[in-house]
């Protein structure tokens, strides 16, 4: 076997070793199911309580999405206003930089108060998430055009909106992906810590009821589903990165 | 002061002593504000003018100014002090008749060579077969027929310095300005490109202005070749550059050539040593 194979099955090998010491110590020292479940539990429990956790996802999923494109709708043209006017940049930006400290998942709470017990919650808290750093990377990159991008534009007597279009915009894609690979991670979090405080359904909500009642093979399964969201999501946006910017910069 | 002048140049001449200038600088000065708040003076005075049919080449120091000259001239920059006409005009702003090449090619990563080389005539709003054409027939010009697809990146150096040229030459300026076009690129292939551009100048016959610190370069493409100052930047000479045309790779074998090079040599480490 040649190192170039022995590289693509060393990280499946770590994992599989990994799996089968978790098994081994789970059953070696008789620890409990409620405690600290063996992968032989946590897989026996995803598949009893299939269905269950695939409504769940589906919630848990859907919130995350409408809050990432509400986030990803409300952040661009704010951005596209930061980094053309003047005015807007001195007194919008400070300010939407000192709310970024603010701990929004602290707000769930008074999400919940405010908006009660539906959906919604859970989605203003994933666009609370989501919207700096979408914003804070497009600003950053419709500020980087190179200077003599610009003057080229100028030389030509190029109309700002022409500027945007074929110079701004393009150049400012691959900040506009890396904003989104951030936010979509943090998507997922905001929408589980919503769940955690209020709600009738979501992976969020599963975790907490069957923590609550010792199943914790169950809450298990439902963080391995979780997890897979937040992989296959992150990979989709990095597709579309693939296709659509295509240079280095 | 001027070190030398040889009268106007054969350029100049064919246009007839009444022509009017391209680009007529008086007094022109340019000063920046320092970084502790006194105005730091860049530039000039300068007094220029560049008659149809020339080609004026700049050699100068790093730092002296003369990029600033270029971006003056383009009305890319305000000036601090005196005057600028462009065909007898004075001028504030760019014009499309003006085309530039920039020292790093500056060619759009996510667009073709194609897109890149046309994006003069979607500015312009130039008829799209007529500018399609012309594209075409530039890239050909310049051996780039078979990269019009490619994205510049996957382009050498000086490919992409060539589809520079052909994207300045699209909307067919009247006078083309070149800032150290070959700067960023190794000695060899400047060379090549150095008389790739000389030969496609005689045969386009456009007004052109370059700046570069680079003399054997300034002397193989100028018809005259300004020399400029240690900032703040002032042409200290004009010197005719009697050689033949067309220019090749034995120009620089010429014995009137390692004259004048040895002139402008002196100019600028004599005036460094004092």
């Amino acid at each position: 076997m040649n190192a170039r194979h022995a590289g693509r099955l060393l990280t499946p090998a770590v994992y599989a070793v990994c799996l089968i010491a978790w098994e081994g110590l789970v059953h070696g020292f008789a620890i409990p199911s409620w405690l600290l479940p063996a992968p032989s539990q946590i897989m026996a429990a995803a598949l009893a309580w299939g269905p269950e956790l695939a409504a769940n996802a589906f919630v848990t999923l859907r919130e995350t999405l409408a809050g990432f494109l509400l986030a990803l709708a409300l952040s661009l043209p704010l951005a596209g206003l930061i980094a053309f006017n003047a005015l807007a940049r001195r007194s919008l930006y400070p300010l939407l930089l000192g709310l970024q400290s603010v701990p929004k998942v602290a707000l769930a709470p008074l999400m919940t108060v405010w908006f009660g017990f539906s959906e919604w919650p859970k989605i203003l808290i994933v666009v609370l998430v989501c919207f700096f750093p979408i914003l804070v990377n497009v600003v950053a990159g419709l500020d980087s055009v190179p200077s003599a991008m610009l003057d080229l534009m100028r030389s030509l007597g190029a109309p700002q909106h022409m500027v945007l279009r074929r110079l701004r915009i393009p150049a400012a894609l691959p900040a506009l992906f890396t904003g989104c690979k951030v936010a979509i991670t943090f998507a997922v979090i905001g929408a589980v810590i919503a769940e955690f405080v209020s709600a009738q359904s979501g992976l969020g909500y599963l975790i907490m009821i069957t923590t609550s009642q010792s199943q914790t093979p169950v809450a298990f399964a439902a963080i391995l589903v979780l997890t897979g969201i937040s992989v296959a999501l992150f990979y989709a946006i990095e597709f579309l990165e693939k296709r659509f910017v295509t240079w280095k910069v | 002061m001027m070190a030398s002048t040889h009268g106007q140049a054969a350029g100049a001449a064919a246009s007839g002593p009444r022509s009017v200038p391209v680009i007529a600088l008086e007094g022109l000065t340019k000063t920046f504000p320092g970084a502790d708040g006194r105005p730091v003076h860049a530039l000039g005075p300068v007094d220029l003018r560049i008659l149809p049919g020339e080609f004026v080449a700049l050699v100068g120091p790093s730092g002296c100014g003369k990029s600033t000259l270029l971006r003056l001239i383009a009305g890319l920059e305000a000036a601090s002090g005196g005057t600028r006409q462009r065909y007898g005009t004075p001028f504030e702003a760019p014009s499309h008749e003006v085309g530039i090449i920039f020292q790093d090619h500056v060619l759009f990563p996510w667009a073709t060579v194609l897109e890149n080389v046309l994006l003069p005539a979607d500015i312009l709003h130039l008829p799209r077969r007529v500018a399609d054409e012309r594209a075409r027939k530039l890239l050909a010009l310049t051996g780039l027929s078979d990269f019009a697809g490619h994205k510049p990146q996957m382009l050498s150096g000086g490919m992409k310095q060539r589809a520079a040229f052909c994207r300045a030459m699209l909307a067919d300026p009247r006078f083309l300005l070149l800032d150290e076009p070959f700067g960023a690129l190794d000695a060899l292939t400047r060379e090549e490109l150095s008389l790739e551009l000389s030969r496609l100048w005689g045969e386009l016959g456009r007004t052109a202005f370059m700046i570069t610190h680079d003399i054997d370069e300034a002397i193989l493409l100028g018809d005259r070749v300004l020399v400029m100052s240690p900032r703040p930047g002032r042409i200290v000479a004009d010197i005719a550059v009697d050689l033949p045309r067309p220019r090749s790779v034995d120009t620089a074998a010429h014995p009137r050539f390692q004259a004048i090079k040895q002139q402008i040599r002196r100019l600028i480490f004599e005036r460094r040593s004092t």
